[in-house]
């Protein structure tokens, strides 16, 4: 008898690729997709079941389906569309997994809980060691928004696992996910055509490719390959590090550094005109930067990743098309300044 | 021996400073008379350079005049090819934020006449530091703004056979405040806590650290080269699970260039520094008073004290940190009134 799994969040891009993905396993019978909204995009053979995860009514999908496998992807940092508010996020983050977790637990069938969380719970402060490790405590806890939503969620999550130890739970922190796709505040960020910064500081950033996260996420519905485990917490990161002014020039917009103070005021007016949603969160983000380490997702959990962030950024270069300074006609330029040096000339 | 070094180092700035100007003039593009010999580019010339330093100056100045021609021709097309990776973004930063590139070809750059013509270091024992894998750097701390962290990473870069780049820790006000937590990052410094310099040194790279911390550096003049408590010895502990030698270092003429004679805590506390320095220049000349005094510097890297014969329990064992702390302050403490005694002015 092949596995029944139960997916959240299939109305968000990246939610309905993992639907159409985990299809195409061998040993999965059927994939249930459940989201409060009708996805814009196809489901390949999975079932939609429109139900809100912050109701009860989840449980009778659980139980109904005799669900044994479920990968929450419904903790998000911003609302699908333009029309939901901040508050209806964190509710369906806080009191969607709550309620998630509470229906499974209450489901006997369930073996396996998948949870998307994301490198956010720990914060970005300048008094933090450079790089994290999954047991590294928070110099700072996220004081709010979608990064306290994370740590909240983690906390039940644990809870869940303490209380049903015969559940395998797998955490999945993901650092920013970027893609041709991508849909993340950090894409909208880097799809404006002056990128403001932080002046004084330039952030290490590191980025996952969509499909790698969706290859992840597949590791960690299926069974454990030998020698692998994938039950626990793991940070998912590609490799490598940009700086935010390296990532700018490869992506050849400019930037517009703003005093710290000011920023938040930018921030917020970027926010009030619509253009951007960008939360302090963000802001702190690109003030400080985060990198995680990922020992524990290759050697535990068996991934590697085949994109390396600067790969993933790239592809996502190519999807947004060129910015005000091409980094191609910047080199050209350069190019040609050596071509007519007297001194450039045997070399180039 | 002392004395047979430091008579070549006084003199030989003034004829190097004559030869340097023109050359300088010229590097920026005026592509004005070639006619000075040329200093080596410290980039390209790095192997090159490295044995001829000492004495081999006059018998290099020959070949190199009749090389200006096409040295000029190769360091044009080396700063366009530079220029044109740095505005493409095309280069690499480790996990930490170090730009190798900016450090080596820039900032270094940038720094070296203030080690070699302003402060004239001198370098002893860089034997001590070993040519491959971890080494862990432990320096006294003095002189009001850490100077002596910058002149230790280039004299350890530039004096250094394998020209390794020290990994110095700072202390977590540098990475709070603008512009100098970039550069910082960039030159490859980091958070001084534990899990960043372990780390560093899994990774087999020299790290720097001055345990005295702000105790050290923000001390009044009246107690220069009393050793501080090296903190609660935390490196030590460090080193022990990296299985890394401690190389003790002694950094002589740190101390005079800022004399504090006194400190404000009042401006100290409303600006959020630990320490507000008054020196007999500082604030009272304005921005005339951060112009460093122009002391003789030594620096002395002595025997490394080896931590892999230890068991692994060692690390957390308190009265051996105790013991390791203390050989390693008293070799340091010597070593200073040693070469204190040795010093015949601060200036020459």
């Amino acid at each position: 008898m092949g596995r029944v799994v139960l997916v959240t969040g299939v109305a968000r891009q990246l939610g309905g690729r993992f639907v159409r993905r985990i299809q195409r396993e061998p040993d999965v019978d059927r994939v249930i997709g459940v989201d409060a909204v009708p996805p814009a995009h196809r489901l390949g053979g999975a079932e939609f079941v429109r139900a809100d995860i912050r109701h009860p009514t989840i449980g009778k999908v659980l139980a109904e389906h005799a669900v044994d496998t479920v990968v929450h992807m419904d903790v998000n940092g911003t609302p699908l569309g333009k029309r939901g508010s901040r508050a209806t996020v964190k509710e369906t983050n806080v009191i969607g997994t709550m309620q998630l977790l509470g229906a499974c637990q209450k489901t006997p069938s369930v073996k396996r809980l998948v949870v998307k969380s994301s490198t956010s719970v720990y914060g970005s402060a300048p008094r933090d060691p450079a790089v994290f490790t999954e047991t590294t405590p928070p110099k700072s806890l996220p004081g709010g928004g979608f990064a306290k939503d994370a740590v909240e969620v983690e906390g039940y999550v644990r809870g869940f696992a303490r209380r049903r130890p015969d559940v395998a739970v797998c955490v999945l922190r993901f650092a920013n996910i970027l893609g041709p796709c991508a849909d993340s505040p950090l894409a909208e960020y880097f799809s404006l055509p002056v990128l403001p910064t932080v002046l004084g500081f330039d952030p290490r950033l590191q980025f996952v490719h969509e499909e790698d996260a969706i290859e992840v996420l597949r590791i960690a519905t299926g069974e454990p390959v030998r020698g692998t485990l994938n039950s626990g917490t793991f940070n998912i990161a590609g490799d490598g590090v940009l700086l935010l002014s390296q990532a700018a020039r490869r992506l050849g917009r400019p930037t517009l550094p703003f005093f710290l103070p000011t920023v938040t005021w930018v921030g917020s007016a970027l926010r009030s005109v619509g253009v951007l949603d960008f939360s302090p969160e963000q802001i702190r983000l690109l003030t400080h930067g985060r990198v995680v380490q990922t020992t524990q997702m290759r050697e535990t959990l068996g991934f590697q990743p085949r994109y390396t962030t600067a790969e993933a950024f790239a592809d996502f270069a190519r999807s947004r098309g060129a910015g005000l300074l091409p980094p191609e006609t910047l080199a050209r330029t350069v190019d040609r300044i050596a071509a007519l040096m007297p001194a450039g000339r045997g070399q180039n | 021996m002392a004395d047979a070094k430091v008579i070549p180092f006084g003199d030989e700035p003034r004829s190097k400073r004559r030869a340097k100007r023109p050359a300088r003039g010229g590097r920026t593009g005026r592509a004005a008379a070639p006619l000075a010999p040329v200093p080596p580019q410290r980039d390209e010339a790095q192997q090159a350079s490295a044995p001829l330093e000492g004495g081999g100056e006059q018998a290099a100045a020959a070949p190199r005049q009749e090389q200006a021609e096409g040295g000029w021709d190769r360091k044009l097309a080396h700063g366009l090819n530079f220029l044109r990776r740095r505005i493409t973004g095309e280069y690499e930063v480790d996990d930490f934020g170090y730009d190798k590139e900016l450090t080596d070809q820039v900032v270094l750059s940038l720094l070296r006449p203030f080690k070699e013509k302003y402060f004239r270091v001198e370098v002893k024992g860089i034997e001590n530091i070993p040519d491959k894998g971890a080494a862990l750097i432990v320096a006294n701390h003095s002189g009001t703004l850490p100077v002596d962290g910058l002149m230790l990473q280039v004299a350890v870069h530039d004096h250094h056979p394998a020209a390794r780049h020290v990994r110095m820790l700072a202390a977590d006000l540098v990475f709070v405040l603008p512009l100098i937590n970039e550069l910082s990052r960039k030159l490859g410094h980091t958070l001084a806590c534990a899990e960043d310099a372990q780390k560093l040194l899994e990774r087999g790279e020299v790290v720097g650290v001055m345990p005295e911390g702000f105790k050290g550096i923000g001390k009044p003049f009246s107690e220069r080269y009393k050793l501080q408590r090296f903190g609660r010895g935390g490196f030590v502990s460090t080193a022990l699970r990296a299985g890394a030698p401690i190389v003790p270092c002694s950094i002589v003429g740190a101390e005079e260039i800022y004399p504090m004679l006194g400190n404000s805590k009042t401006l100290a506390r409303l600006l959020g520094f630990p320490y507000f320095p008054l020196t007999p220049t500082f604030p009272w000349l304005g921005p005339l008073g951060v112009v460093p005094l122009p002391t003789k510097w030594t620096i002395q890297f002595g025997e490394p004290i080896p931590t892999d014969g230890y068991p692994p329990e060692a690390a957390d064992d308190p009265m051996l940190m105790f013991n390791l702390t203390d050989q390693v302050r008293e070799t340091i403490q010597h070593t200073l009134y040693k070469l204190l005694v040795q010093r015949r002015s601060v200036f020459f």
